[in-house]
């Protein structure tokens, strides 16, 4: 109840969304040039560092995240964390059992 | 506070739009995005599955993935990009529409994200036609392409990332076609004039949605179209 606004629900308002709209058309030109570059080993995190970030701006401002309660925020961080378990764990069995030599072969 | 206190001073006919069970109109709003978000945290666990199985195949056949992810068709997968982006905007202009209680500034919006939304579907008939015309659909028909640079048949794994491909942009286009079918109802609502300044959570909480539907294609894209351009 400190920010008491949810009822007026505080809309980002047409500005930020244009900004964020045009933010997310330029990340995606470049993220279908960065995929063309040779990066070595970059090429995968740069992808998905441009997704992250398209995504957050989506959440933060599109979803309205900046001006939702810290329960929606933790409820969102939840999600997150158990998308982390479900794919660190599950490859952290999957993508070490070369390592042990009797898989090995 | 001040909100509340407002509510509370009008007397005890409430709003049409409250339910009984809530204090007032910013109690009931609150309730339903959050209970939109937990549904939100259900999908993101529903496609985290596909995207897991995505994360161990691709890393254990790398060169079958790559290679299957170059025939895909890279313009086609960055217009509808841009498509669904614009959809975003649109529906996000609905919803700021529905806050201001502009009926038909909400109906054109609308509008707009379905026409979006269907382009993008339109787009996606054109790409899985492609698909079972070059036999690169898994299953009987299927025979092993050939990589786009050496010309040398794929591993055979390049079925299983046809698989993926078709599970994960086929749940993404459902979520699609029942957003569309969402943002549909919301227009007859609107219509009526259901929607005003004191009250339009169904247009935010379906804005909720089709973004959420967005967020999933800005990770499809690059995971499926984009990851082995490098190797062309």
């Amino acid at each position: 109840m400190s920010s008491g606004n949810s009822q007026a629900h505080s809309h980002s308002g047409i500005g930020a969304y244009l900004g964020v709209f045009a933010a997310l058309m330029v990340l995606t030109a470049l993220t279908v040039w960065a995929a063309f570059q040779h990066l070595g080993v970059w090429n995968t995190p740069v992808a998905l560092a441009i997704a992250v970030s398209k995504a957050l701006m989506v959440a933060w401002i599109f979803m309205h995240l900046r001006d939702s309660p810290k329960l929606t925020l933790f409820v969102v961080f939840a999600s997150i964390l158990w998308l982390a378990f479900l794919i660190l764990i599950t490859a952290s069995d999957y993508l070490t059992r070369s390592w042990l030599p009797i898989y090995a072969s | 506070m001040g909100a509340h206190a407002a509510a509370h001073a009008g007397g005890h006919d409430s709003p049409p739009e409250l339910r009984h069970h809530f204090v007032d109109l910013p109690a009931q709003r609150e309730a339903s995005t959050l209970g939109m978000w937990a549904f939100l945290v259900t999908e993101v666990l529903f496609f985290g599955g596909m995207f897991t199985a995505y994360v161990i195949y691709r890393a254990t056949y790398r060169t079958a993935f790559e290679g299957a992810s170059n025939l895909l068709d890279i313009k086609l997968g960055a217009f509808n990009t841009a498509v669904l982006i614009m959809s975003s905007l649109t529906m996000a202009l609905a919803v700021w529409a529905s806050s201001l209680g502009r009926k038909n500034l909400i109906i054109l919006f609308l509008i707009l994200t379905i026409l979006l939304g269907g382009i993008f579907l339109g787009v996606k008939v054109i790409e899985y036609k492609q698909k079972f015309e070059h036999h690169e659909v898994p299953g009987p028909h299927f025979v092993v392409p050939l990589n786009e640079k050496t010309h040398q048949p794929l591993p055979p794994q390049s079925e299983m990332f046809f698989s993926l491909y078709f599970c994960m942009t086929g749940l993404h286009a459902l979520h699609m076609i029942i957003g569309i079918g969402l943002l549909t109802w919301l227009i007859v609502k609107a219509r009526r004039g259901a929607f005003t300044t004191r009250y339009n959570t169904p247009v935010d909480m379906v804005g909720l949605y089709w973004h959420f539907v967005d967020v999933v294609w800005i990770f499809l894209f690059p995971l499926l179209y984009l990851l082995g351009r490098h190797t062309l």
